[in-house]
């Protein structure tokens, strides 16, 4: 008895060694990618960090709340913007807003970018709650359909409010926060958040609400304020991933956030696995790094036998054929519900080292 | 009279549930006392699961009143009801897909460990105590009904008899004071059945509890209820002791018709 729990405790030390060493390797990797990697690589690779926020943030609502949102551009454009507003100086806003000026008590405002950080959160969190508490009344397709107008409704407000969004004209030269370790940080925090949630009592109830509603309710658990709870979390998380990408593309308008932004998001979702953390963050990296290095298929191409010219769009013919493949064959998408662990990463090595035994 | 109505557990009172023009329950009048295992018998589609769930807030009834332990319960949320104490089980099990027998019996813990969302997240000490209580006393549970050996399983990955024990204890995980059984003994064989009638008693014992079930097939429940209402289309159509009811003219038509 007791040597099976020292056992458990060596393996559960190891597991957490290993925890650390991949931690620390990644750390490292980050400084080694901000000191050498290009601008375009170090571009995608901080690109991967905001995605892995944005998917997890659906996910929350999707794959552990059996929400079915599409309204997620909506917010993340609410958190750029506040984002933007709070931090961009008097004077930069003065450049921007040469056809309607500024509201007054917009113009002067001008803080650090964590505080601003967080408030967008906020403000995207406050949409959210204001939004759900209508809208989760409904079910399935009907709450996508209804969070879809919304989200369409928001970007509509943001074109249309000249004097605080300069309307279609966007905004130009954000300052650039969106640094390595800004962008990680929060993706490291984000999946840390979830992966706590998702082990508390709290996430359970969510995962009782997708798995059965009525059950849940007779439970004793409130589904109404469960669903509000994870409506108004996933928006804080979309408004900070939204005002992340802001800060690192520098430039925003509003049809930036269009329904296709969303899927993007979806996608990521959907291929690593609804309801799946490790599946999120897997996805999100090979999905942003998949985009942009698909990108010669949208230029002219020689292939000895034909030449194409240039089809823009044509990348995203790859995402459709994945996504078909992942639909016909794996339909939970890469990890199902399942999540990483090192016993599982063995098990993996383990197996294939006495596969190839037997061959010999 | 009065000391049978000051231990009243759950009672309706003119109790009526109408869907446009069909009326599914109508004027049901329900008494059920302190540790008592009444029956609600009827033919397939007599309004017995609708009355179920008119008393658990499912719905709202077109009329009259639903009163447990004296407090007018009429029309609260599904979760408050189960809150004050009422549990229940489904008719088609309802267990959680994608958990373990263990998670599903944790999922009705919810209430007692709900420190809110950060206090949870951020797994802080008041919510761990909770957390380890609720996770205690799941166990516990489990093995008194001898699931715990499958506490890691998924939850509907088990033999079908297993999951209606399961779903129970997870209505015992709420800690009721009177539980509801939907069909508790539905596809199961004769045997089986009267296992399922016995364990029933024997959680009314442990558990001190009121129990509230309904069957359709009326062997299975004459050894176990002490009283019983037998419904047809929505209306009440006797009431009283087993016995009695086996020989009411009214129960017998309904149940083989009469040409």
């Amino acid at each position: 008895m007791n040597a099976i729990r020292q056992k458990k405790t060596i393996a559960l030390s190891r597991r957490r060694l290993y925890s650390v060493i991949a931690v620390v390797a990644f750390i490292a990797l980050a400084f080694i990618a901000d000191r050498f990697f290009d601008a375009f690589t170090l571009r995608v690779f901080n690109l991967c960090a905001i995605y892995i926020v944005l998917a997890l943030s659906l996910n929350l609502l999707n794959g552990f709340t059996g929400l079915f949102s599409l309204g997620h551009a909506g917010f993340m454009a609410v958190g750029a913007y506040v984002s933007a507003l709070l931090t961009m100086s008097a004077q930069l806003k003065e450049m921007n807003y040469f056809l309607v000026p500024i509201v007054p008590w917009l113009h002067h405002v001008s803080i650090p970018f964590l505080p601003a950080l967080i408030v967008a959160g906020l403000a995207s969190a406050l949409v959210g709650f204001l939004i759900g508490a209508p809208v989760l009344r409904l079910r399935d397709d009907y709450l996508a359909i209804a969070t879809l107008g919304f989200g369409e409704i928001i970007r509509v407000l943001i074109t249309n409010a000249q004097a605080i969004t300069n309307g279609a004209q966007g905004l130009k030269g954000l300052p650039r926060f969106s640094t390595t370790f800004a962008v990680w940080a929060v993706a490291g925090l984000v999946i840390l958040f979830m992966v706590l949630l998702m082990r508390s009592s709290y996430g359970r109830a969510m995962k009782a609400v997708r798995d059965d509603e009525l059950a849940a309710e007779a439970m004793g658990i409130n589904v109404f304020r469960v669903k509000v709870t994870s409506f108004t979390v996933s928006s804080f998380l979309a408004g900070v991933g939204g005002a992340l990408l802001g800060h690192m593309i520098t430039t925003i308008d509003p049809k930036m956030f269009t329904f296709t932004l969303t899927f993007n998001i979806l996608l990521i979702v959907v291929l690593g696995g609804i309801g799946s953390i490790s599946g999120s963050v897997i996805s999100a990296v090979v999905v942003t790094v998949l985009m942009e290095a698909l990108r010669f298929l949208d230029e002219p191409m020689n292939l000895v036998v034909f030449k194409t010219q240039g089809m823009p769009g044509l990348r995203m013919v790859v995402f459709s054929i994945l996504l078909m493949v992942m639909i016909i064959y794996r339909q939970r998408g890469l990890m199902g519900n399942a999540e990483f662990s090192w016993d599982t990463l063995q098990g993996l090595f383990v197996k294939k080292g006495r596969k190839g035994g037997d061959h010999v | 009279m009065s000391e049978r109505n000051s231990d009243l557990m759950l009672s309706t009172v003119h109790l009526t549930m109408r869907f446009g023009g069909l009326t599914a329950v109508s004027d049901f009048n329900l008494e059920i006392h302190k540790n008592e295992i009444v029956g609600l018998i009827g033919p397939n589609g007599a309004g017995k699961t609708t009355a179920f769930n008119v008393i658990t807030g499912m719905y709202r009834p077109s009329e009259g009143k639903v009163f447990f332990m004296g407090r007018d319960i009429t029309g609260l949320k599904p979760h408050s009801i189960t809150a004050l104490g009422v549990a229940r089980t489904f008719q088609n099990i309802r267990l959680f897909r994608e958990m373990t027998v263990l998670e599903n019996v944790l999922v009705a813990c919810h209430m007692s460990i709900d420190t809110g969302l950060f206090g949870a997240t951020l797994h802080l000490p008041g919510y761990r105590a909770r957390e380890a209580e609720a996770r205690r006393f799941s166990m516990e549970l489990l093995e008194q009904v001898g699931l715990a050996h499958l506490a890691y399983e998924k939850g509907t990955s088990l033999p079908y008899g297993q999951q209606r024990r399961l779903e129970i204890v997870r209505a015992l995980a709420t800690r009721p004071k009177i539980l509801l059984l939907d069909e508790p003994a539905a596809g199961m064989n004769p045997q089986e059945s009267f296992e399922l009638m016995d364990f029933i008693r024997r959680i009314r014992d442990e558990f001190d509890l009121t129990i509230f079930l309904i069957e359709h097939h009326m062997q299975v429940v004459m050894g176990v209820c002490e009283r019983m209402y037998v419904l047809d289309y929505g209306v009440t159509i006797a009431h009283g002791d087993p016995a009695s009811i086996q020989k009411n003219p009214k129960v017998i038509e309904a149940y083989l018709g009469v040409d």
